[in-house]
């Protein structure tokens, strides 16, 4: 392969060598209800220490806007999601990289940073033109600090959260202006490797679809002495069955992307693409076409799964044809989904404009464990929560939550923040539920089409559940990407974050024809009456004759010429 | 053609001997005058600022009016960091079309405007009249990225396209505000004074679009509209499979002029006046020309939908300086003492159950309070007098 005698090369001429690295994969998990979900990540790694005095002047592999970004703002993470549809976590299970609907972004700063609002408020402006999102609506007002979530997914001893920053947008729409710039961040473009399959009239043609960019330290080896900067990009999307019009269950890369695979990204080290066999494993279920003989087993998401492994850097992969288009038919249709263990449902209760509820249901399907569980909600401030009437109760009796932390919210300045550490208890179902009031609005503050509603972000559930197989907390072992995302501690629980659904409240909202019709109205008022009362007033009358005709008119002309009084 | 004429009728006047010097003078004149003719315009750069104004799914027309004049000046050569494309709803991926990703400007899904490679700098809210002037005028925040901004200089060719609803005098924005024809013109003035155009062309589709460029007085504007005062600026044809309208007459025409358009081609403003009559747009398409120095037959369509760059040959050689050598850095092996990282604990319970609420800064008291208490002793040494401080203090 050209790519490490390439490297090789460079080497010699300087003196250091930041040795950076690219991995791509494809995960392609069949669903039950005969969806599909295929999971792209591409992770860069780079050995080199943007925080130095000199800036880093080359770039090779890494995308040099993401890299000034994180010079320039001092970041020490960052994470930002577009996503556009829900995750239905019963239907499909877990998701490898969870993202709420909306854009999600939150960022770890480092602790050189003295004015983190005002960083915060700039890193957004620039993410906005990166992106090409309108990231720029992120300020104070949807904005939050958490005191115990969202802890640093990469190497980090010192947790002071006073450097997080979290804020999500619900209503932002993700388009392909949105995945163009985030395409041309990889080093190989759209043009080769895995990223070819990315076309938006497909991506954007299914039920969910999030794309998103993470960016931490990791432990370059085991010892853990020296980090490297890692940038993952991931696109997770579901595609519908019914949706994409076919009447047999079938799934095919040309079908589900219009594309297929003709070669890996010369840049890559690694790109493979994975199919979860787990429920297949004699084939009996689905068939898969072209066969391969590689196999592979991962723990993720608390279980063992096996995936059958297409090494795209192989030439053999794509046959005589040059080209990969992956079958997967389907012969039965039986088979029961393992229930997810944790999952939760958000909705707003009540009638009317002025009042309502919002209600949080968290479900605990474990048979006999319990765990704890997280609870991180921001509401906007126009909707005013009364705290005093906060209940957690699991099972019909009260649930004390072991922590909580609330931080009202100030009208204009700042939303509610409210952040609860729950256990739940096995097999149950723990409802939290709170009141609040709506405001009215002034009415410059509404957008152009008030009566869509209101958007209240997802609520972020972060939990350790317990998990079936030992997870493996080694975390510099040579793993599949999709298992490496979330570091492990211990072996018997994983750590997974969920998002429930936005909610879209109405507010009350003004007639905004108002202004113009008490114009028209008083200005009438005023001119009808005030002008009668003036002519009233100020009017006099004059007697005139009345005209005469036009004889008497000739007539009254000559005597005139003549000297003679007229008629 | 008259100076070859010319040429003709001195060259059967003079006698031998001076007929090839007059010849050669007469070539280096004409020869000089083409090239001045390349290099008239006196633009270097060119940039393009398109805005739909509409919001809702029935306004997918304007849509796609404004992504089709986005398509034909990035099929021309303006890059998209010279172009500032304002969509004020998203029409692509909303949930109502039924072909996600797509914006169609032909019935029968012929021609998809919104391509694979589009870049969209403000988009959903961020289209409002404040930020079209911002845009305009540069007086934007520091903050804004650069593909936010209008970067144009006193070279630049710019083209201004506006599309949605209007009146006789403004130009509805999202339906809750509106511009009005002399905001407009007021902006472009600061813009003529601040230097930030060499030339502009002001196309606008809107009904009753003729007003809006009646109020110019800035040197140097050409300006389109779809129809005249009083009347309204129609679309085109539906597509029952979408279920709405896709385009506007008038853009339909321009596009298919601009389909035929070339970075090379030699098309000027006055094949672009004619595009669409009264027959196709049942709507009378308006121009004005008085502000424009130039002659508009001599104006190019590439002046402003393409970015022609113009190349100066040099015989000059420059030499290279000596490559950049990278930074020696100093080894690392030197330092064996450093500290072992690890990663953070997700979900550390007993640290949250245990966690000390974090001290709150101290902020003076408020307003209110201040007010309060300055009541309270106001009141009291009032009552009381002023002799009983020495007991409090």
């Amino acid at each position: 392969m050209a790519e490490p005698k390439f490297r090789v090369c460079l080497c010699m001429f300087w003196a250091v060598c930041p040795k950076d690295d690219f991995q791509e994969e494809l995960v392609i998990r069949p669903l039950h209800s005969g969806d599909i979900y295929a999971s792209f990540q591409f992770r860069t790694l780079w050995d080199t220490d943007f925080m130095r005095e000199n800036k880093v002047s080359h770039y090779r592999l890494f995308p040099k806007s993401l890299g000034q970004v994180i010079s320039k703002f001092s970041v020490r993470e960052l994470h930002i999601s577009f996503t556009q549809g829900y995750w239905r976590t019963m239907q499909w299970g877990q998701p490898f990289i969870p993202s709420p609907p909306g854009a999600e972004l939150w960022v770890w700063f480092q602790d050189s940073v003295t004015d983190v609002d005002a960083t915060w408020k700039e890193l957004t402006n620039v993410l906005s033109g990166i992106f090409c999102a309108s990231l720029n609506f992120i300020d104070s007002t949807n904005t939050v600090q958490p005191s115990a979530s969202f802890k640093p997914l990469g190497i980090g001893n010192v947790t002071d959260h006073s450097f997080l920053r979290y804020a999500t947008l619900p209503r932002e729409i993700v388009c392909t202006e949105n995945l163009t710039p985030w395409k041309k961040l990889l080093p190989c473009g759209s043009k080769a490797g895995l990223a070819v399959l990315l076309k938006s009239e497909k991506l954007f043609h299914s039920s969910f679809h999030s794309q998103a960019v993470h960016i931490r330290s990791v432990c370059q080896d085991w010892q853990c002495k020296t980090t490297s900067w890692e940038l993952r990009q991931t696109v997770n999307s579901v595609f519908d069955l019914h949706n994409s019009g076919q009447a047999k269950r079938e799934w095919s890369l040309f079908k589900m992307f219009s594309r297929t695979l003709t070669e890996a990204c010369p840049l890559a080290s690694s790109s493979k693409l994975y199919i979860d066999i787990t429920d297949n494993p004699q084939g009996e279920q689905f068939e898969l076409s072209p066969a391969t003989s590689l196999l592979s087993q991962a723990v993720v998401l608390g279980d063992r799964r096996t995936f059958s492994v297409y090494d795209l850097t192989q030439e053999t992969t794509f046959g005589s044809v040059r080209s990969l288009n992956l079958l997967i038919r389907w012969k039965s249709n039986e088979g029961e989904m393992l229930r997810p263990l944790l999952h939760a449902e958000r909705y707003v209760a009540g009638y009317g404009l002025q009042t309502g509820e919002i209600h949080t249901l968290m479900y605990n399907n474990h048979p006999y464990r319990s765990f704890p569980v997280l609870l991180l909600d921001s509401v906007p401030w126009y909707l005013r929560l009364y705290i005093h009437t906060l209940s957690v109760t699991s099972k019909g009796k009260d649930n004390k939550p072991s922590y909580i932390h609330y931080e009202p919210s100030k009208d204009r300045v700042k939303p509610h923040l409210l952040e609860m550490l729950i256990q739940l208890p096995p097999n149950s179902v723990t409802e939290v539920t709170v009141q609040f009031e709506r405001a009215l609005l002034k009415w410059t503050e509404y957008p152009p089409d008030p009566n869509h509603g209101f958007y209240v972000g997802s609520s972020v559930i972060s939990s350790l559940v317990p998990s079936t197989v030992a997870m493996d907390t080694n975390s510099t072992r040579e793993r599949p990407l999709f298992s490496s995302f979330f570091p492990c501690k211990e072996e018997s629980s994983y750590f997974v974050r969920i998002y429930t659904e936005p909610l879209l409240v109405n507010l009350p909202t003004p007639d905004f024809s108002m202004p113009y019709n008490v114009i028209c109205l008083t200005c009438t008022v005023v001119a009808v009456g005030y002008g009668s009362l003036y002519n009233l007033l100020t009017r006099s009358f004059q007697i005139e004759e009345p005209n005469p005709g036009l004889a008497k008119r000739i007539a009254n002309v000559i005597r005139k010429m003549r000297g003679v009084p007229p008629l | 053609m008259l100076a070859l004429l010319m040429l003709n009728i001195l060259a059967y006047m003079t006698p031998n001997p001076d007929k090839t010097q007059i010849i050669i003078h007469l070539l280096s004149v004409i020869s000089q005058n083409s090239a001045g003719q390349f290099f008239s315009s006196g633009h270097t750069n060119n940039w393009a600022v398109l805005v739909c104004t509409s919001r809702f799914w029935f306004n997918y027309r304007h849509v796609a009016n404004t992504l089709s004049v986005y398509r034909s000046v990035k099929r021309l050569g303006i890059p998209d960091s010279h172009i500032v494309l304002m969509l004020a709803d998203d029409m692509a991926c909303n949930h109502r079309n039924p072909k996600p990703a797509t914006v169609f400007s032909h019935k029968n899904m012929e021609l998809n405007v919104y391509g694979d490679d589009v870049e969209v700098d403000y988009r959903g809210y961020e289209v409002t009249v404040e930020n079209f002037l911002r845009v305009l005028t540069g007086r934007l925040p520091p903050s804004t990225p650069r593909s936010k901004r209008l970067l144009s200089d006193d070279r630049s060719n710019i083209l201004i396209y506006l599309t949605g609803h209007g009146g006789n005098g403004f130009l509805k924005f999202q339906d809750s505000e509106e511009i009005s024809n002399v905001e407009l013109a007021d902006a472009f003035e600061q813009m003529w004074q601040k230097r930030r155009y060499n030339e502009l062309l002001f196309i606008i589709d809107t009904c009753q679009g003729a007003s809006m460029y009646e109020r110019f007085y800035s040197p140097n504007i050409m300006a389109l509209a779809s129809s005249q005062v009083g009347e309204d600026s129609l679309s085109h044809q539906p597509d029952l499979a979408i279920g709405v309208h896709l385009m506007d007459r008038y853009t339909f025409y321009m596009l298919e002029f601009l389909e035929d358009i070339h970075p090379a081609s030699k098309t000027n403003m006055n094949d672009l006046f004619k595009v669409c009559p009264k027959s196709q747009c049942v709507s009378t398409p308006g121009h004005r020309t008085d502000l424009f120095l130039r002659d508009p037959g001599s104006v190019l369509i590439t002046d402003f939908f393409g970015s022609v760059r113009k190349v100066e040959l040099t015989m000059d050689a420059i030499n290279l300086t000596d490559p950049i050598k990278q930074m020696e850095e100093n080894p690392v092996n030197g330092e064996e003492q450093k500290e072992v990282y690890s990663y953070a604990d997700q979900l550390p319970v007993s640290e949250i159950i245990h966690q000390k609420p974090k001290q709150k800064d101290w902020h003076p008291p408020d307003g209110f309070i201040l007010g309060l208490w300055t009541l309270i002793l106001l009141v009291f040494f009032k009552t009381y007098g002023i002799k009983h401080l020495k007991h409090i203090f």
